[in-house]
């Protein structure tokens, strides 16, 4: 995020695109409730209708994957109505004239047309956008997870550039991170490109800094992405794997590419906390200890930089996550060094080597205050990025054309599925599904379907049905509801032992980061009699005669 | 920037600024001014009048949630005649409440109610009479409910409504008829309610109390209690975790958290007993035939880097590929890339973010 998450309740108005706020990042949600409150414009910009619409100024239903015709229709509308911020926009942006030549067929109507968002209510937003004093942009996987994700968050950048948005209190381009600790694992450079706090792993001086500092050479050439890898794996490129707390089996799309991936390796390492799908398919499994019997940090949203305690003894064996690693480590080398007593000696190393770290260690971090960069030991952090100036300069302006979704609904597979998490079910559920209490909540996967399109195909409530894409089929049950706009179907991947989800979703990727378009897949939906032995009788939605089995 | 003021509390000059009140005021500087319908994140609301002061210049005590501070004020918190009356409504508030064990006090910590009582050593025998509210007997799995503990101080409501915005549960009621229900008086599983917990924090007695934390026979004193971090959702919201003998037992809201203020939803409130999962990994396993067999640590690491070695030196450096964990804390994910980078010898590492 470019701003912190306690400035958003201060927000005059709230772009939020693409993100179930109230279900998937709750205690965010919370902060826009208190900023409409306090009489903010709320603009929800989503294909389904998420409770986070319930407090909003306007919802904008676009249909999946036409970000882009919409965002651009939106800056034009700013532009055309000279709501643009012209200081700004010559001050520390460049291609504003280019940008508005090119944005010259993204009228509202071609907007609507591609976007299904009637032309009015784009420009009602756009006004409202352009004219607020403060207002923020905030978004999730619903902009990212497309072949064109790159251009779809470059779209809301445009709008934040033109109209001054991006540099102050409570407004800014704010991806929310869908997991505790996937911007620290960024940070400390589990990315093929980057070393830790984002320096270029093709940049000399880079290179020489970590030679120096591991006593090694380098390799001056970026890795691949983990989308790769697993093709990598598929032609036998890759021979060898180790995965740390990832359930790649199940959160890949088109699982039956995954699968033959990871059968295809020579050597699996899983390090986890279960034997989950993924380990399963190991050849070495290190059993990892849980977030409550480790000393350590996780770096949030917002990058903040935040100290996690051991409270509990970890089951057995099981051990850090850290520890395991460097004593592998040192079975291979003598010229490295892994000798380390606990995780602050990892920690203070890590920071001594990312500029963006350096000001930090376990005390300054106890609390949770200081948002990275933090470079020296008695600097505040930095709440607000891009204050006063840009670190590359100039903001580009950017001119984006509109890109169909790899897959779109023909006669043969005629709806749109959309995925994405329920309130009570984390991700594939390793985490909530063994907690007690939330099968009680969320008994069964259900497809949510509109009652239109319910009618059409001889569906009643909690009908079975079978999803079917170019990649494969499940089974599942059926909910109606007005959720979901005609067309569009949605579940979660929270019951892989049932309904493993990802079987149909699409693998393909935007070329830039090699996000896969989890967000849309082509199905074809018909009803099915209730399977035998697939919980056929189980109730649909939260029931409280459920039983749990973790609930003592 | 506003002017700084000043006022008189209990003999003491103090400064303020405009807009806060007698009551935040008075505890700044010191003073012991007792609340129960006070939530410092909610809207004043002065129904419980426990916080009553005397102001020099008024005939009647005040309640100093309410009052804003203005300049010049002389204010008085603990004078006898203050105290009685303070003591008086405690015993009386007690006199609604059950006489049998409150069970948050006994597994959790001692609930505010109880806490004044001892503070003033009053109990509930002087105005002993009816009871306030029947017990709900409410299915869900994590919301103890029991409103004959109740004294209709509205925080859970005002919590609800101020602070989550999600309006699941209104009063109800007049008099001794008044209490705590859903928009139809259904269970809360039937309601807007999202069961993220928050009145159970804010609750100032033992009506409200997370299911999982009562009955396991531990004792407040017993209970250690560490400041971490939620590790579901990238918000990073402040959790203190509950252990009892290296067990974890509970969560609890941080309410200075600096992001979370003390909200939380209902996985980091309630979801966190997975790490007490009985089918946790508790020993490294090799696959020997076709099975993942238990194994020493030293066997794991040995066979491992044996492999791992020789994938290296036969197929060379890109032959491997590490994944980290987005969920995991950052010191793995770091020594997982100096793995690959030092001892593998190539940039082939990525983390979970791109699916």
């Amino acid at each position: 995020m470019s701003n912190s998450i306690p400035e958003i309740e201060d927000a005059d108005m709230m772009l939020c695109v693409g993100t179930n706020m109230t279900e998937c990042h709750p205690i965010i949600a919370v902060r826009v409730k208190k900023a409409v409150r306090k009489g903010a414009k709320l603009y929800v910009v989503d294909p389904r209708k998420i409770p986070l619409t319930e407090y909003a100024t306007g919802h904008l239903p676009l249909k999946l994957g036409s970000d882009v015709a919409l965002f651009n229709a939106m800056a034009k509308v700013i532009i055309d109505e000279g709501l643009a911020d012209m200081e700004y926009s010559e001050e520390r942006t460049e291609g504003f004239e280019e940008l508005k030549k090119h944005l010259e067929p993204f009228t509202i109507e071609y907007g609507e047309e591609i976007s299904g968002v009637p032309a009015k209510l784009i420009r009602e937003c756009a006004i409202a956008y352009a004219s607020a004093e403060s207002a923020g942009i905030y978004y999730t996987l619903g902009i990212t997870e497309h072949i064109c994700g790159v251009s779809n968050v470059q779209s809301l950048c445009n709008l934040a550039l033109i109209t001054g948005n991006l540099g102050k209190r409570s407004d800014g381009v704010n991806p929310l991170r869908g997991q505790n600790n996937i911007q620290g694992a960024g940070d400390t450079g589990a990315l093929p490109n980057n070393y830790p706090g984002f320096q270029s792993v093709d940049d000399p001086v880079s290179q020489a800094k970590f030679e120096k500092a591991w006593g090694v050479p380098m390799d001056p050439h970026k890795g691949i992405t983990k989308i790769a890898a697993l093709d990598h794996a598929v032609d036998g490129r890759i021979k060898a794997m180790w995965i740390c707390g990832e359930n790649t089996l199940v959160t890949d799309p088109d699982v039956k590419h995954t699968t033959k991936a990871l059968e295809s390796l020579d050597f699996l390492v899983v390090q986890d906390m279960f034997l989950t799908d993924t380990a399963k398919l190991a050849d070495v499994v290190f059993p990892a200890a849980a977030f409550t019997e480790v000393d350590g940090f996780f770096t949030n949203s917002d990058r903040r930089v935040q100290r996690i305690r051991k409270a509990a003894n970890p089951p057995g064996d099981a051990m850090p996550d850290w520890w395991i690693i460097a004593h592998v480590a040192k079975r291979m080398t003598n010229d490295v060094h892994f000798d380390y007593e606990n995780s602050e000696q990892v920690f203070d190393e890590l920071a001594s080597l990312s500029p963006i770290y350096a000001g930090l260690n376990y005390d300054r971090i106890e609390r949770g205050d200081l948002a990275w960069p933090v470079p020296e030991l008695d600097h505040p952090g930095t709440p607000i990025l891009h204050e006063g100036e840009f670190l590359n300069g100039k903001g580009k302006l950017q001119l984006l054309n509109y890109v169909p979704p790899s897959e779109n609904p023909d006669e043969e597979y005629p709806f749109y599925l959309t995925t994405g998490r329920r309130l009570p079910t984390y991700h594939s559920n390793t985490m909530t599904g063994r907690s007690g209490g939330f099968r009680i909540l969320v008994p069964n996967e259900w497809l949510e379907i509109h009652p239109a399109d319910a009618e059409k195909l001889g569906l009643e409530d909690g009908d079975w049905s079978k999803i079917k894409s170019r990649r494969g089929e499940v089974i599942t049950r059926v909910a109606i509801t007005k959720t979901s706009p005609r067309g569009t179907v949605f579940m979660s991947f929270a019951f892989p032992e049932e309904v493993m989800t990802n079987i149909v979703t699409n693998p393909e990727v935007d070329p830039k980061t090699e996000t896969p378009e989890f967000k849309v897949a082509a199905v074809s939906i018909v009803r099915v009699e209730a399977p035998t032995g697939l919980g056929a009788s189980e109730p649909l939605r939260a029931n409280p005669d459920v039983e749990d089995p973790h609930l003592g | 920037m506003s002017t700084e003021m000043k006022m008189v509390i209990d003999g003491a000059e103090v400064s303020f600024q405009e807009g806060e009140t007698v009551l935040e005021v008075a505890r700044r500087q010191g003073s012991f001014v007792p609340t129960l319908c006070y939530d410092e994140r909610l809207d004043p609301y002065g129904s419980c009048r426990l916080c009553v002061v005397e102001v020099e210049g008024r005939r009647l005590p005040a309640s100093s949630c309410t009052l804003k501070a203005e300049a010049g004020m002389d204010i008085r918190t603990g004078s006898d005649h203050i105290r009685k009356m303070q003591s008086t409504l405690v015993e009386m508030v007690l006199s609604e409440n059950p006489g049998d064990e409150c069970p948050r006090c006994r597994d959790i910590g001692t609930c505010e109610v109880h806490e004044l009582a001892e503070e003033f050593e009053v109990s509930r025998d002087r105005f002993l009479g009816a009871i306030s509210n029947a017990s709900k007997d409410d299915s869900n799995p994590f919301l103890l409910r029991d409103y004959d503990r109740c004294i209709s101080c509205y925080r859970c409501v005002r919590i609800c409504d101020e602070v989550e915005a999600d309006h699941a549960i209104t009063m109800t009621g007049r008099g001794w008829n008044k209490g705590i229900a859903t928009a139809f008086d259904g269970g809360l599983m039937d309601s807007d309610c999202t069961l993220c917990g928050q009145c159970i924090y804010t609750c100032p007695t033992g009506a409200l109390a997370d299911k999982k934390m009562v009955n396991q026979g531990s004792k407040p004193g017993e209970i250690e209690i560490t400041r971490s971090v939620c590790p579901y959702c990238g918000t990073g919201c402040s959790i203190n975790l509950h252990s009892l003998d290296g067990k974890m037992i509970g969560v609890t809201p941080v309410l200075d958290g600096p992001v979370n203020e003390g909200a939380l939803c209902v996985k980091g409130q309630f979801g966190f007993d997975f790490v007490n999962s009985e089918d946790r990994l508790t020993r490294p396993l090799i696959r020997k035939n076709g099975e993942l067999t238990p194994v020493s640590w030293n066997e794991a690491f040995e066979y491992t880097a044996q492999k791992l070695s020789s994938v290296r030196d036969d197929h060379g450096p890109k032959a491997f590929y590490a994944i980290a964990s987005g969920r995991a804390p950052g010191e793995g994910s770091y020594m997982l890339q100096k793995f690959t980078r030092a001892v593998m010898n190539s940039n082939q590492v990525d983390n979970c973010s791109r699916g």
